[in-house]
């Protein structure tokens, strides 16, 4: 006798829980060759919403952890991955069609970019902060801070790698990720959720909204609770990403633009190491003034 | 105020011997009558409670109950650390509760302990729309003599309240001594005078949904203009089927004596959406001649923000975040 397969319906990561969406929608999610895999939640504005209120709930907290704690979290995520790694080398196989060999590599790269970027968490200070040199008995002294809670257009293409390489660089400084994930590829990132819930990531610092990225990002941009937004997933979509541009600047959010080649959003190669230039992307300034003394 | 004082307790006897149809008002007379109201079911309560909270209110009806509901709110701070500051800066967030907005509507009250009740009017002035709500008699556990209950009441009647929160005596209750409760309550409502008298049942303590019931119908009889549920400093708080016993009870009240009593609900609605449940309970259960902050308040006060948040959504078209709203009980020290 046949065994009954297990037809998955996956929901959302907000707050660290793994609610329905609010609409009540799914939608299909096939493989590269468009045979069906799973059902994900059709992430609705108010997903977006509440995932908001999530990541604003968290921030604080996180941004007051030590960074020698983050980067230990983020180290654990790793972890994690990396024990679920069958799992993931297989969805990245059937979602972007690749080999065997180059979905496993690309998630050791995501598994490695994890703990690039722990490494960092007590260390991008050092290089993007610094004593300024005044003229007066006075430390001068700038120090970066977490902007806030940062909403992320996550790639549509790169749907590990791609999706660890701009999650990462947000939560690694103190700030909490809304992430609206790849429309056509949300396993991996549903996966790397299960993963993070099991982690020791604050529920709450990063919340998955798998679904369709044109009918969230115009809402996200426009929220004036967040601080930041990252708009690399328009790359390859028909979004009008100015217009994203122009809600943002409502409430002066900083925006993370796409990489342009030849004047049209692209995706980046994920595998090029990252640099601090996305780390920097999320971070405000504080400068203080303390008398030197003797 | 009535320059004759009417003795309303006598009032409040008198009409009680004749709706109980005795002679003479007894504890055990209280107590058939209060025994003698059908119990309530409690699956049924709490599944059309819930049935209630599953209504969808949209676009202009949203924003209608949103506007209602902050003209309801008694803006609330009872904290044993409360400062002149804080009362000032929550009597001028009951002022402008939207600076960036000015069409925002004004809370119905503010509701504040009876010594902080001079610095409350000092703010509010006497025409602003907002009254001030006082808690009173021993508040929030209510142990405490008579004689300190009723002073309590009239110092915070003679500092200026409109409004008078008070507790029952809630061992008093539980031990089935209704004529005690019953005279307190009528003793504080004639030391109110002409402000308004809202009964704090504190729900929570009173273990069966039939207390509620009987402590709805105790508090009425006895002159309460208000039926209240709690002190906000007992878990659980306001809940939907216990605001549904108490909205049933007022119009029960209203089609036996022709009065009419407010409800509020207070502690624990800190939602727009809790907020606008409870709103169409009091329309579907009371009816629409409650839906004035006349006759049903909140006692809250994060809600307020909450609704402010989400009236600023409706009004830009995109959606706020707390950096564009003041605190809820924002602190002047």
């Amino acid at each position: 006798m046949s065994r009954v397969e297990v037809k998955k319906t996956y929901k959302l990561y907000v707050g660290g829980a793994f609610p329905r969406s609010e609409s009540g929608r799914s939608y299909e999610v096939t493989d590269s060759k468009g045979r069906f895999l799973a059902n994900a939640a059709l992430g609705s504005r108010k997903d977006a919403r509440d995932a908001v209120v999530a990541a604003r709930k968290a921030q604080a907290g996180w941004a007051g952890a030590t960074a020698y704690n983050r980067g230990q979290v983020l180290y654990r995520v790793a972890e994690v991955m990396e024990s679920r790694k069958a799992q993931f080398v297989e969805e990245v196989r059937a979602a972007e069609g690749l080999n065997p060999t180059r979905a496993a590599a690309a998630v050791d790269a995501a598994i490695d970019r994890w703990v690039w970027y722990a490494g960092w968490s007590d260390k991008f200070t050092q290089v993007l902060g610094g004593l300024n040199p005044v003229a007066g008995p006075y430390f001068n002294i700038s120090a970066p801070e977490p902007t806030g809670v940062v909403a992320v257009l996550a790639p549509q293409s790169s749907s590990l790698l791609g999706l660890v390489s701009v999650v990462a660089p947000v939560i690694v400084s103190g700030n909490t990720a809304v992430v609206v994930t790849s429309f056509n590829r949300p396993i991996p990132a549903i996966t790397l959720a299960e993963a993070l819930a099991t982690s020791d990531v604050p529920g709450g610092v990063v919340n998955l909204v798998t679904g369709n990225p044109a009918e969230m990002a115009p809402w996200l941009a426009s929220h004036r609770d967040v601080n930041a937004i990252d708009l690399t997933g328009v790359a390859d979509t028909d979004i009008a990403w100015a217009e994203l541009e122009r809600a943002a600047a409502n409430n002066l959010k900083r925006v993370r633009r796409p990489l342009i080649v030849d004047g049209s959003a692209v995706e980046p190669d994920w595998t090029l190491s990252p640099g601090l230039n996305r780390i920097e992307s999320y971070l405000e300034t504080k400068t203080v003034w303390h008398p030197k003394g003797k | 105020m009535s320059s004759t004082p009417v003795d309303t307790a006598v009032d409040a006897t008198a009409r009680a011997r004749d709706l109980l149809g005795v002679s003479r008002l007894t504890n055990s007379a209280l107590t058939a009558w209060l025994h003698g109201l059908p119990g309530v079911d409690q699956v049924g309560c709490e599944a059309r409670a819930a049935a209630l909270g599953t209504r969808s209110i949209k676009t202009d009806s949203k924003k209608w109950a949103i506007d209602l509901a902050i003209s309801m709110i008694d803006l609330t701070t009872l904290e044993g650390a409360d400062t002149p500051g804080k009362v000032r800066g929550l009597c001028a967030k009951a002022l402008t509760p939207d600076a960036s907005d000015l069409t925002a509507p004004r809370p119905a009250a503010v509701c504040v302990y009876g010594d902080m009740v001079a610095t409350a009017r000092a703010t509010l002035g006497t025409d602003s729309g907002v009254n001030i709500a006082a808690v009173a008699t021993a508040f929030p556990s209510g142990r405490a003599s008579m004689a300190v209950k009723l002073a309590d009441t009239r110092e915070a009647v003679a500092a200026g309240a409109d409004e008078i929160d008070m507790v029952i005596d809630r061992g008093a209750f539980i031990a089935g001594d209704y004529l005690r409760v019953f005279d307190e309550i009528a003793e504080v409502k004639k030391a109110c005078g002409s402000a308004r008298l809202k009964v704090i049942m504190e729900t929570g303590e009173l273990v069966t949904y039939d207390n509620v019931r009987r402590a709805s119908w105790l508090s009425m009889l006895a002159g309460g203009d208000f039926i209240k549920t709690s002190t906000g400093k007992v878990s659980p708080a306001a809940t939907l089927p216990v605001t549904v016993i108490m909205l049933e009870a007022v119009r029960d009240w209203l089609d036996l004596t022709g009065e009419m009593v407010g409800v509020k609900p207070a502690g624990g609605i800190k939602t727009s959406k809790d907020a606008i449940k409870f709103l169409v309970a009091v329309n579907e259960v009371a009816g629409e001649a409650w839906l004035d902050n006349h006759w049903f308040r909140f006692g809250a006060s994060s809600l307020l923000n909450d609704l402010l948040l989400q009236r600023q959504r409706m009004t830009l078209g995109y959606y706020s975040g707390a950096d564009y709203i003041t605190d809820d009980a924002p602190s002047l020290y």
